[in-house]
């Protein structure tokens, strides 16, 4: 569904991504974990057109991305993007950014159900049931990103990006979240998650890759990666539990 | 509900008031909301800065004008000349501008204003400095608007229409849309909001709306010179925004409103006219940054003591 080749990123001289190759195939649920300053963020800010200069080849559902990616058009092709600060709009209330979500799909002409997915969403996460009418602002962190990722749903990406997603949710809800992705998957949405919690990112993903300063420095199946010894090392401490 | 009220106040203002003075000056309201409407739309909802608006507004002027005064056209005719060449015109300078943003955008528009209050003044056809005379009036079918009364009702019938249209927008998709980009064109652009195009949409459209404006101003005032479209008018148009509160449809009818009367009722407005325009600007942008209109109903709702309503004060 997506393909990498060769794929470098820079700001001005610095070089944050360079030469990764990555697959993910469709249905896939695949990891990319990496230290601070790695480049997960640049990557996936790259893919949505944020990154202006970057080379290599890019592939999303065997059609190749051309060079000045416009992020609009992207979201219409069916990917979409939870990024690290949540880019929420904070003054619109919880509805609208919810109704936001939905709006390319009324470019895409597939716009029938969206009464339902909001269902959907709302059902995921109740707690924004109770907010719709409050500006997304005034949320709690937590909130907020539960938010996020509900706009993000309701755009029916066929390939979801997160970064992150977990950050700053309770534990209870970060085990709703990540078992929300494996719903997801299931329900047929290609999913690449970026994540710092490399034990909670693997457990549920089929593959992974480990990002080290801008250059893939592993990748396996998930259950491969867990059990590797350099990864239990840095990103697996004794002490991180869930 | 508020449309009827506000239909009910028209008319009642059109049958009890006789003095024609009164009558015009009302008149003028309308066509300055038409103004504030369309530049409302551009900088309140959609966030960008239009400081040549009166290019617009004069080039609808000048265009039903000319081809009425000059050609004998039908004035409706010359409306619809004046809708097509201000779209033109507002497509022509939208697309290399609105790629820019914020201060280049202001920039660029405030060069659009000067280029074309040159050409109000330098062509020909436009009767240079001593203006455009012989504008004729308005009739719909056998119904002449001569009279006071019928263009003050024929003009807000089309201000109110306006207003109810862009109320429409605002709170569809599209409103939501414009606010999403007014916050953050990134974020917007994110959901998948065609930024670029919805910015050259919505700027065609105010650029429409000065340009019905200025069909009714010639046509109501037969004489239209190129002072009527300078960079003070822009400047007044602006004002009237802020004055009325950016974002908030009613609110440039506000706004319309006290920049057409303070002016007649004030003779020394007209000396200082830009010193009180900047004042106000800096004066509403510190105290009801808001504007008046959100400015006033959010302290009258603090004075009812209602402790729940901070979340009304921190949209847009
Ligand atoms: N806009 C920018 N301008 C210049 N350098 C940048 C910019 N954004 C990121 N970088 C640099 O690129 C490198 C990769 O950053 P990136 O945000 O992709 O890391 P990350 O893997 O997402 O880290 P984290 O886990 O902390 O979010 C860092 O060294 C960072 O300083
Ligand atoms: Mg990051």
């Amino acid at each position: 569904m997506l393909s990498l080749r060769n794929f470098e990123c820079r700001y001005g001289s610095v070089r944050a991504v360079k030469g990764i190759n990555l697959e993910v195939a469709s249905g896939e649920l695949v990891a990319l974990v990496g230290a601070n300053g790695a480049g997960k963020s640049t990557l996936l800010q790259a893919l949505c057109g944020f990154v202006p200069d970057w080379s290599g080849e890019i592939s999303f559902e065997g059609s190749p991305l051309r060079c000045p990616i416009n992020p609009s058009e992207i979201v219409k092709k069916g990917i979409s993007l939870v990024p690290e600060g949540r880019a929420l709009f904070p003054p619109l209330s919880v509805m609208e950014n919810l109704e936001l979500g939905a709006y390319v799909r009324y470019r895409r002409r597939d716009h029938r159900n969206i009464a339902e997915d909001l269902e959907f969403v709302l059902e995921l996460f109740p707690i924004l049931r109770q907010r719709t009418k409050q500006p997304a602002g005034t949320l709690s962190g937590g909130e907020q990103q539960m938010l996020a990722i509900a706009r993000a749903l309701m755009a029916k990406p066929a390939l979801l990006l997160l970064d992150e997603p977990c950050t700053g949710l309770a534990p209870l809800l970060v085990l709703v979240i990540l078992e929300t992705l494996v719903q997801l998957r299931a329900s047929g949405i290609t999913i690449l998650l970026v994540e710092q919690n490399a034990r909670a990112a693997l457990g549920i993903c089929d593959r992974g890759y480990v990002i080290e300063n801008g250059s893939i420095a592993l990748e396996g199946s998930a259950s491969a990666l867990l059990a590797d010894a350099n990864v239990q090392h840095a990103y697996l401490g004794k002490e991180c539990r869930l | 509900m508020r449309y009827l009220f506000f239909i009910a106040a028209v008319l009642a203002a059109g049958f009890l008031i006789s003095s024609p003075y009164k009558l015009q000056l009302l008149t003028f309201i309308g066509i300055n909301t038409l103004l504030a409407l369309g530049l409302n739309m551009l900088m309140g909802y959609a966030g960008q800065i239009s400081l040549g608006h009166a290019a617009f507004y004069g080039l609808g002027a000048y265009t039903s004008g000319i081809l009425t005064a000059h050609y004998h056209w039908s004035p409706w005719l010359g409306l619809a000349a004046a809708v097509v060449l201000a779209v033109a015109a507002a497509f022509f300078i939208a697309l290399p501008l609105l790629q820019l943003s914020g201060f280049y955008l202001g920039m660029g528009t405030l060069g659009f204003g000067m280029i074309m209050f040159v050409v109000f003044r330098q062509m020909s056809l436009t009767g240079g400095d001593s203006g455009l005379v012989g504008i004729p009036g308005l009739s719909i079918g056998p119904l002449s608007l001569d009279s006071p009364r019928n263009y003050l009702f024929f003009v807000w019938a089309v201000a109110i229409i306006s207003i109810f249209l862009c109320e429409r927008l605002i709170n569809s998709r599209i409103g939501r849309a414009l606010r999403a980009i007014h916050d953050s064109e990134r974020a917007a652009s994110s959901m998948g909001i065609d930024t670029g195009k919805l910015k050259v949409h919505i700027f065609v459209l105010s650029a429409m709306l000065a340009a019905v404006a200025g069909f009714l101003y010639a046509h109501l005032v037969s004489f239209i010179s190129p002072s009527s479209f300078d960079f003070l008018v822009s400047v007044r148009m602006v004002t009237m925004v802020v004055i009325g509160g950016m974002a908030s449809v009613w609110g440039s009818l506000l706004g319309a409103a006290v920049l057409t009367i303070l002016p007649e009722s004030l003779t020394v407005f007209s000396e200082y006219e830009m010193i009180v325009y900047g004042l106000v600007l800096i004066v509403i942008m510190i105290l009801l940054p808001q504007g008046l209109f959100r400015g006033v109903l959010d302290i009258y709702e603090r004075a009812g003591s209602k402790p729940g309503n901070a979340s009304s004060r921190c949209q847009g």
